[in-house]
This record gives structure tokens, C-alpha cells and sequence, in this order.
């Protein structure tokens, strides 16, 4: 233990002597309260410390305590379905104990110590206990295994003892090594370590999220890298939501950082009542949300973001493939500017430290797709908003971030404001994992590349033919041109456009999201046929099956998408009769 | 009241002293300093170390000199005296009575910084609010707890909207609001235009307000809002009570904020505004909402105006990042001679989705602002197009869109300073101004609703 004493308080940023053998990023207690705080530099025997609570009213001369740990999570079976600030403490057991404010100073466990957990040995006395075979199981929540494994910091070696199948806290020894160690259901990990696997493996498996945008033009793999650029209100908290509550990950840790109180209110409200459609259980039981909104003490938000990820790796090490929303990554960034200032550090661009690339870097590493050390395969997959401000994308936050993620999904004002939701441009977004996920979407249907290729390019032609229509007015145009805006106006209203209130169309499977868009493009493509036989568009504009194909992403549920062949069948009997009629 | 107090300051800049380190002083702290004349005037410690301690000053710091200032450390944030009996009372900028009564009689003092709310301590805001006003409580309907702004321009009609918001806002269940007024660096007609109007509707005795005028040191505007959240949130929370909370001007208070910083020399960010403005502002903004430990709520109604009208300047944009949404004032619409000029596609009420709908307005209200703001949008379009090619080449169903657009604008936002509509009456202008549309354009509203709400005769044709 070292004890020091604070010579000087700057906000969130304190000094302490007497700290000569304490460690870089060791935490400490400070000041009378034993706020948390963590070394971040050290300068002869002056220690820079960092608080994470309210620190008002702290005083020169109160004491500053280390026990030489570096700052960590506990990581043990109870993270499902809880709500933590950025250090771990649980929100729920600080509000039945000091009432509805966050008061600083008050000591929690992460985890229910008193809870007994049905624990399956799976090593006997006299294994030997490697990195990576499972100890014993605990069953976490109904569907949801937990092994339990050697934590990776503690050395290998034989077991002198391991307990009988039964019920454990997270305070009861569960085995003994010959070195005398003893294992438990829970272990701590620091936050700023990384925790370690066997090796990276490709991206071929798509992280389907539902969102046709997104599965269909700009897809994410699980292990990918994803950010949602946009101004405010232009939905990628909605976005965020949409994606935690329908993707097809097995955990999700939803960090608020340095957001608004109400919106983890809405997913605490909102999250329990809804069911996942793969495992029919409420999508709490997948999820573990980190709060530490904009009003809370900003180091804390500075570390919440590996708090959060270090509880993804945990899951990950089991073999579960996690997904990670991190809203706001600006706010992370602007809280390292704000410190980064107190310590009066050099600034780079607008005012941030210089090494915010690198820790964008390190933080967007973290996620990936990799060979457990059991040898099963896990996965991280990060999805991070960034808040430019005035919505300017040449900004430092999005533009470091662009260097290392490959979804870029970026919001659109225009769009937002004609409320076209979710508002992902287009023409801006992007994603690199298109190539490695063919191989998954052709197996769902044969025609994705080519649908996804042909819708794309009638966008992008639609986008030259806006320009002229802006200066000429649309009835200048040739009918085929105006076939064009017709035919985009249904992808952007029935395919695009998906709205996130509406029972049926929030959440659409891989097979609907094709078919959909595949329709749209037959009827243009038989439709061009026809307009160049002769035909006016007034023809096909009046076609009634236009807006029975709009209106199919609310009317066809999920469940029943034999109903498309009367939207088919329509199609065929419309356009036949105009291909009869015009000799196509 | 305890205290040390000690003689002799090191330095003093601006509104920052600095004095030798005492013992007992606590960061964030407030000391109360004593100019060669007697005059008191209240700092806030912003920085401790061994040697030295820096206090920023709430007032004028004219006249301080080194040898015959005192301070005196009090050990304590600063802290407002609270009570229900404020209800009706006038205070300064920094909580003092300034009406010519005493404080009102109470032992209990709250900490003006308030404490973060727990997120899993919120009620998520649900209520409606009417305000009367159909630009609002149809298009970007305002709920008890939520936090939504309006972003107007100088000599735009932004008082009397937010006035006539206070006059007529309404819960369903016709339970009332108390009030809580701050204006910052604002001018005495101003301040007296809000009087005038609290006095007016019969409210006066129900609202507390906190004044720091333009003449005030600017500094004193950092805690004016924080006095004015602190008195909401005693009412609110501990007191049960719905508060409505105008606070105006947020720009006059972000350039004192810009003031203090670039005195403190630190590294601005955009603007020369600081890198915690928004953190700064979510500590104002983020104290609205609702509890499970209180019945009460406060909705928070801040006031901003946009320098040079711009929505991307950094007041604006970092509000519109902590707030739930905003209700932007637009000086085109105001030049057409349209009260209130609410703008159209820009502004936004984030809560509203959870607080319409059948059982709380009506089962229309969703799809009907929905197609009226889609209508709207592509009227701006089409407006676009007219002014280059003409309007008669438009083709019918482009004129079709104008004329909606023009009865949207005159009859649908546009109303008068006393029109008190309800929102039954606010759908039904609405669904009157769409009869100007072919009933195809009417896509994103429910065949049933269409059947049963849009009038038969259409006025249009
Ligand atoms: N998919 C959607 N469906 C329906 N409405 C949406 C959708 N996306 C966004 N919206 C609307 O836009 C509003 C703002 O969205 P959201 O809160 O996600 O914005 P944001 O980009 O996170 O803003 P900020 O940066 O200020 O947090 C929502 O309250 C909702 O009204
Ligand atoms: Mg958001």
C-alpha cells in the first residue's frame, strides 16, 4: 500500500506526493471520500491522478491511497441485463441506496456476491488446468452458458481440488492449484489490457442487423468495424438501438458515453418487453449497458469505453459472438481533449491530443473475429457513432476514425430533415466487407450481387438525373429517365426508407430484404422494355402494383413471405397485359 | 456563518484572484470576498494547489487591490436557499432576493450544481403537453420532462412564442405548471415583457424567476441557470411538482463561459468556445425529466439565439446534441408575416413518438404529421424548381403541392398570439390543409384514418 498526500486540484485532474512507488495506471482512493482514481503519470514522487467521481469540495493535504492495482472490471456470471457506469458501479443498487443523484464516494460490488450460481465442474482433482478448458460451467441466464475458465493472467497448473456440482457464490473458492491458488466463479481484468486469444480469422460471416440499408448495401461482418457519422437528429442513436435490438449477435454492450439520461431510460424500458426472434427470450437477457451520460463525470466516460469492451472481450473468450454500440465516440474523444488540456499536454488538431489516433486505434483493435484459446470461435463486432460538430465530416473525430473501420454509415441531413429514416446516404456510405460476405448472401439468394450491383446503379443514375430535374423540371425528361426516378422513388420508399416503429417493418429477415429489392428491379427492367416498345409512362406509373410492392416491407411479416406471390403474380398479370398490348 | 478569513491576494486578473494557500480549502468551494470598501462579493475555487488558490469572482472585480481585499473560504459549494414560498419571488442573477422582501423563511439549502440524475432513476417522459400552438403540439409536440429548445435569430419573435407557450400550456388532465424564469444578459424590457405576461395570464404568483440583466457582470451568468434548475428540481422532485423551465438567452450564457476560458487561457476548440461547452451545457440541459422518487417533472423550454442565424455555430449544434430535439424559428416564414415562424423540416421533438397516438391526442396524430411533413418537404422542392422553370410549367400535381404548401403555412403554422387551439383543432386544420392534395399523395397515412378524418368536401377545390 502507498499513501500520499494531494498537493494540488484541477477539476477532475489531482497531483499527490509522496506516490514514489506507486504504479503508472494504478488506482487509488482519494481525499477523505476514497473517491476512484487512477495514476496517470508519474514525475519524481508526484503522482497525476485522474478522478472518476465528483471530486467538488476535496481539499489540499487529504490522502491519497494506492494497493498497487491497475484499474479493472469484475467479469463473472451476473453482467447480463445490468446497467453500470463507466467504472462498473452498478446503477440500479446506487440508486435503492442514495436516491435518484449519483452521490461520489460510495462503495459497490459489480456483482451479487450473495447470489448462488448452479456451478458444472468439468475438471477433476488432478487435471491439468491449461488456458482455455472450461473449469466448469455456470448456466448464466435460461439460454445463456458461462463458462468458467482459468482467468489468462494466472499461471497454469494442477488441480488440487475442485468442488462438487452445486451452488456457489462468487466469493466461494471453486478449485485449488498445487501452487495454492485459488479459483473462483468471477475474476478482475484491467480495463486497458486487452485480453488474449489464439489468432484473428477472416470476416466471412455477416452480422445481420435487420436494416435492409445496412444488410443489403453497406453490410457488416461479425468482427467488423462500423461508425455512424451524422449531425444531431439525424438518427444514430435510433440506428444504434435498432441494430442492439435486432442483430444476430449473442450479447450486446451498449455504452452511452457521454449521452442523454432518457435514452438509456428507453432502452431499460424498451429492451425488456422485446423478444428476439431467434431465441424467443426478452433481448435484456443478451444485454449489459454501460451508462456514463453527459452529465456524469467525464474521466469516467474517457474510460467507460473499455470498461465496455473489456466485458465484450469476456464474452467473446467464450465463444459468443458480441456487438458493441458506442454512442458517442466524439464524446470519448472530447473527454481525452478535456483532460489532455488540464494536463496541459500539447494539442494537435482542434484542441485534441495528439495520440487520439492511436487510441481510436487501439480501441476499434479490440473487436475482431478470432479462435478462442478453447478454440472456439468469438467474435467483437463495434459499432460507433461519431458527432461531428455542425455535421462536418472533415472534422479530426470522423476522419481518424475512417482510417480504421470499414463501414462507414453516414447519415444524411437532406434526408433526415424530408424524415427518409433510417437517413444513410447512399452515396456516402461505404462498406468493405461486401466481397468477404458474398459468399453468405448467394447462398440466400443467388441474385444478391447482381440486385444489390443494378439497385446501386440506378441510384447513382438517379442522383445525375436529380441534378438536371433541379434546373429543368422532371417532364423535360425522356420516359425512360423518368422510369428511372420512378423506379428509385420505390427503392427509397419500399426498400430504403424503414421505419423503426412500425411492428412489421423495424426488422426485416435476409430473404425479404432481396426479395423486395429484386421485384423492383424486375419491374424496371420489364417496364424499360416496354417504355422503349412504345409505351407512355403514364402507362406503368398508373399500374396499381407500384404501391402494392411500396407498401410490402408493412404488409408482408417475416413470417409469411409466401404472401410476395400475389405481389408476383400481380406484376406478371400488369405487365404482361402492357407487354401484350406493346408487343415487348 | 463559520469561516477563515484571510487578507491579501496574489494576483488578480480579470475575474480570477488567486491568494496564497490556506488550509481547508475545498476545490469547487465558494469564498466570499470583501472589497477595501465592504462590498461582498461571491467566488467559486477553481483550482487548489500547496502554494496557491484560484477563485473566479461573481461580480466586478474593479477595484480589488492585493493589500485590502479579504476573502473568507466558507467550506461549501454554493448553495440557494429553498423553500415553496419562492413560488411568486424575484431573485438575482446569483439567487438573492431583489423584489425588496426578505429570503423566504427556510433552513434548507441545496448545492446549485445539483447531482447527476441516475439513469436507472428516470421515468422515460410520455405526457402530453398542450401548448396550444399547432407548429408544436402537432408537429413537434412538447412532453412533460422533455428538454426542447427554441433556436431563433435576433429580432425574431422568440419571447413571444415562449410566452405564449407559458400562457397556454396545458396537461390533458388540466393539472397546471409551476414556473421557473432565468434570463441571462438579457435587457430589462426583456425580463419585463416576461413579468407583463406571467402577470397577465395570472400566473405570477406561481413562477420564480432569477434575473441577471444585461447590465450584470457577465460572469454572473454561469450561475443564474443553475440557481434557476435548483429551484425547479426542489420543486420537482422534492416537492412533487410540474415546473416549466424558460431559460433565455443560453448564448449570452456560453459567451461568458467563452469569457472565463479564454481568461484562463485554456485551448479553445471551435470558435474560441471551450472543449467542455458541451459537457458544460449537458450539466444544465440533462437536470430535465422525471424521476421514480417524485411525482413531479421539469420540462426545459432554453432559449438561444443563433449568431448569424446560423444552426452550425457551436451554441446551437452542441445544444441540439444534448437536447430532445428543437424547435428551430425561421426568418423566411417570419418575413412572410407568419407567427410563430416555426420552421419546418429542421425542427424536431425527439419524445413525441412516445406521446401521441390514440388514448393520448389521437389515433391520427401519428400518421398525419408524418404525411405532412413529407408533403411539406416536397413542397420546398417544388418551390425550388418554380423559381427557376415558372410556375406554369409546373405539372398539376406541382401546383397541387404550392397551394398545399401556402394553406400549410397560413392557416396551419400561422396563428395569433392569443389563439389557444386545442389539438383536436390543430389535426383538423391539418387534415383540411391536405384536401389540397390528391388523396394518391396521401401514402403515408392508413386507409382507415384517411376514410374516417379527411374532410368529404374538400375546401381546395
Ligand atoms: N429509423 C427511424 N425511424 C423513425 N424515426 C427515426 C429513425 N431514426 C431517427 N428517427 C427520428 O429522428 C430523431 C433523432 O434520432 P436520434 O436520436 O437517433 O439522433 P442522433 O443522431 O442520435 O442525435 P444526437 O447526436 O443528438 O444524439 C428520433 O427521435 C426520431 O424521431
Ligand atoms: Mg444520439
Amino acid at each position: 500500500m502507498v499513501e500520499g498526500r494531494i498537493i494540488r486540484i484541477n477539476g477532475p485532474i489531482i497531483q499527490a506526493k509522496g506516490m514514489a512507488s506507486a504504479g503508472l495506471y494504478d488506482v487509488v482512493e482519494a481525499g477523505d471520500l476514497g473517491l476512484v482514481g487512477e495514476i496517470i503519470r508519474l514525475n519524481g514522487d508526484i503522482a497525476t491522478i485522474q478522478i472518476y467521481e465528483d471530486n467538488t469540495g476535496m481539499k489540499v493535504g487529504e490522502r491519497v491511497v494506492s494497493h498497487g492495482e491497475p484499474l479493472s472490471v469484475l467479469l463473472g456470471p451476473g453482467l447480463i441485463g445490468r446497467i453500470y457506469d463507466g467504472i462498473q458501479r452498478p446503477l440500479e443498487e446506487l440508486f435503492e441506496r442514495t436516491g435518484f443523484g449519483i452521490a461520489p464516494g460510495v462503495k459497490t460490488h459489480p456483482l451479487d456476491m450473495e447470489r448462488k450460481w448452479p456451478f458444472k465442474p468439468l475438471c477433476k482433482k488432478g487435471d491439468k488446468l491449461e488456458k482455455g478448458k472450461p473449469l466448469g460451467v455456470v448456466q448464466e441466464t435460461e439460454y445463456l452458458q458461462h463458462p468458467i475458465y482459468l482467468p489468462p493472467n494466472k499461471q497454469e497448473g494442477v488441480l488440487v481440488e475442485v468442488s462438487p456440482e452445486g451452488t456457489y457464490t462468487l466469493s466461494e473458492p471453486i478449485a485449488r492449484m498445487e501452487d495454492g491458488t485459488e479459483l473462483f466463479l468471477c475474476h478482475s481484468w484491467p480495463v486497458r489490457n486487452p485480453r488474449p486469444y489464439q489468432e484473428r480469422l477472416g470476416m466471412e460471416e455477416p452480422l445481420l442487423t435487420g436494416q435492409r440499408v445496412i444488410d443489403v448495401f453497406f453490410p457488416i461482418s461479425k468482427g467488423g468495424t462500423a461508425a455512424i457519422p451524422g449531425g444531431f437528429g439525424t438518427g444514430k442513436t435510433m440506428t444504434q438501438h435498432a441494430v442492439a435490438k435486432w442483430c444476430d449477435a449473442d450479447i450486446i454492450v451498449y455504452i452511452g458515453c457521454g449521452e442523454r439520461g432518457n435514452e438509456m431510460t428507453d432502452v431499460l424500458r424498451e429492451f425488456p418487453e422485446i423478444h428476439d426472434p431467434r431465441t424467443g427470450r426478452s433481448i435484456m437477457e443478451r444485454t449489459i449497458l454501460i451508462a456514463n451520460t453527459s452529465n456524469m463525470p467525464v474521466a469516467a466516460r474517457e474510460v467507460s469505453i473499455y470498461t465496455g469492451v473489456t466485458l465484450a472481450e469476456y464474452y467473446r473468450d467464450m465463444g459468443y459472438h458480441v456487438a458493441i454500440m458506442a454512442d458517442s465516440t466524439s464524446r470519448w474523444a472530447e473527454a481525452l481533449r478535456e483532460l489532455s488540456g488540464r494536463l496541459e499536454e500539447m494539442p494537435a488538431e482542434e484542441g485534441f491530443p495528439a495520440y487520439l489516433p492511436t487510441r481510436l486505434a487501439e480501441f476499434y483493435e479490440r473487436g475482431g473475429r478470432v479462435t478462442t484459446l478453447e478454440g472456439k470461435k468469438g467474435s467483437i463486432t463495434i459499432i460507433g457513432a461519431v458527432s461531428p460538430p455542425g455535421g462536418d465530416f472533415s472534422e479530426p473525430v470522423t476522419q481518424h476514425t475512417k482510417r480504421f473501420i470499414r463501414c462507414f454509415w453516414a447519415l444524411d441531413r437532406d434526408l433526415a430533415n424530408a424524415r427518409h429514416y433510417p437517413a444513410i446516404s447512399w452515396i456516402d456510405s461505404y462498406s468493405e466487407y461486401g466481397e468477404e460476405l458474398k459468399g453468405f448472401w448467394e447462398k440466400v439468394n443467388a441474385d444478391w450481387a447482381t440486385t444489390r450491383a443494378e439497385a446501386m446503379e440506378l441510384l447513382k443514375r438517379e442522383q445525375r438525373l436529380a441534378q438536371i430535374v433541379k434546373l429543368i423540371g422532371p417532364d423535360a425528361l425522356p420516359d425512360t429517365s423518368r422510369l428511372v426516378l420512378l423506379c428509385a422513388d420505390m427503392i427509397k420508399n419500399g426498400f430504403l426508407q424503414q421505419n423503426a416503429f412500425d411492428p412489421v417493418d423495424m426488422y426485416s429477415v435476409p430473404e425479404k430484404q432481396v426479395i423486395i429489392l429484386r421485384l423492383i428491379m424486375d419491374f424496371y427492367n420489364r417496364a424499360l422494355r416496354i417504355i422503349r416498345a412504345g409505351a407512355p409512362l403514364l402507362k406503368l406509373r398508373s399500374l396499381s402494383v407500384i404501391e402494392r410492392i411500396v407498401r410490402m416491407k408493412s404488409q408482408i411479416p417475416n413470417e409469411k413471405l409466401e404472401l410476395v406471390q400475389e405481389v408476383k403474380s400481380l406484376l406478371d398479370r400488369e405487365l404482361g397485359d402492357l407487354e401484350k398490348e406493346y408487343k415487348v | 456563518m463559520r469561516g477563515l478569513e484571510f487578507k491579501g491576494l496574489r494576483s488578480v486578473e480579470g475575474p480570477i484572484i488567486i491568494l496564497e494557500r490556506r488550509e481547508n480549502v475545498g476545490f469547487g468551494e465558494i469564498a466570499r470576498i470583501r472589497d477595501r470598501s465592504g462590498v461582498m462579493k461571491v467566488g467559486r475555487i477553481l483550482e487548489v494547489s500547496d502554494s496557491a488558490v484560484a477563485v473566479q469572482v461573481f461580480g466586478p472585480t474593479t477595484g480589488l487591490s492585493i493589500e485590502e481585499t479579504s476573502v473568507e473560504f466558507l467550506g461549501k459549494p454554493l448553495e440557494l436557499r429553498v423553500s415553496v414560498d419562492m413560488l411568486g419571488r424575484i431573485y438575482d442573477g446569483l439567487g438573492r432576493p431583489i423584489d425588496g422582501y426578505p429570503e423566504p423563511f427556510s433552513s434548507e439549502f441545496r448545492d446549485i450544481n445539483g447531482i447527476p440524475i441516475n439513469p436507472s432513476a428516470r421515468t422515460y417522459p410520455r405526457d402530453f403537453i398542450q401548448t396550444g400552438v399547432s407548429s408544436i403540439d402537432g408537429m413537434n409536440t412538447l412532453i412533460r420532462g422533455q428538454k426542447l429548445p427554441i433556436f431563433s435569430g435576433s429580432g425574431l419573435p422568440h419571447n413571444r412564442l415562449a410566452a405564449q407557450i407559458i400562457r397556454q400550456a396545458r396537461l390533458k388532465t388540466e393539472e397546471s405548471f409551476v414556473m421557473v424564469f432565468a434570463a441571462m444578459g438579457v435587457k430589462y424590457d426583456v425580463a419585463r415583457f416576461f413579468i407583463h405576461a406571467f402577470e397577465e395570464s395570472g400566473v405570477l404568483s406561481n413562477v420564480v424567476m432569477f434575473l441577471s440583466l444585461a447590465d450584470a457582470p457577465s460572469i454572473e451568468r454561469l450561475i443564474t441557470p443553475r440557481c434557476a434548475l435548483t429551484a425547479a428540481e426542489y420543486l420537482a422532485y422534492e416537492k412533487n411538482m410540474h415546473v416549466l423551465v424558460v431559460l433565455t438567452d443560453m448564448t449570452n450564457y456560453c459567451e461568458a463561459l467563452r469569457e472565463i476560458s479564454s481568461i484562463r487561457g485554456e485551448i479553445p476548440s471551435r470558435k474560441g468556445y471551450p472543449g467542455y461547452l458541451y459537457s458544460d451545457l449537458a450539466s444544465l440541459y440533462e437536470r430535465a425529466g422525471k424521476v421514480k422518487t417524485s411525482a413531479g417533472s421539469i420540462t426545459q423550454i432554453p432559449i438561444l439565439t443563433m449568431p448569424n442565424d446560423d444552426i452550425s455555430h457551436p451554441i446551437p449544434d452542441l445544444t441540439g446534441y444534448i437536447t430532445e430535439g428543437q424547435i428551430v424559428l425561421e426568418r423566411e416564414l417570419f418575413q412572410k408575416g407568419i407567427y410563430p415562424p416555426v420552421a419546418g423540416l429542421p425542427s424536431l421533438s425527439r419524445l413525441m413518438k412516445d406521446g401521441i397516438g390514440p388514448g393520448m391526442t389521437r389515433e391520427d396524430h401519428k400518421d398525419l404529421a408524418s404525411q405532412l411533413f413529407a408533403a411539406y418537404s416536397r413542397t420546398k422542392q417544388v418551390r425550388n424548381l418554380a423559381a427557376i422553370i415558372g410556375e406554369e410549367e409546373l405539372s398539376t400535381l406541382d401546383k397541387n403541392y404550392l397551394a398545399f404548401g401556402d394553406r400549410f403555412e397560413r392557416d396551419f403554422l400561422s396563428q395569433s398570439e392569443t389563439e389557444n387551439r386545442s389539438i383536436e383543432q390543430t389535426l383538423d386544420i391539418g387534415w383540411k390543409v391536405l384536401t389540397h392534395l390528391p388523396r394518391e399523395e396521401l401514402y403515408r397515412i392508413k386507409e382507415e384514418l384517411i376514410e374516417k378524418y379527411l374532410p368529404k368536401v374538400p375546401e381546395g377545390r
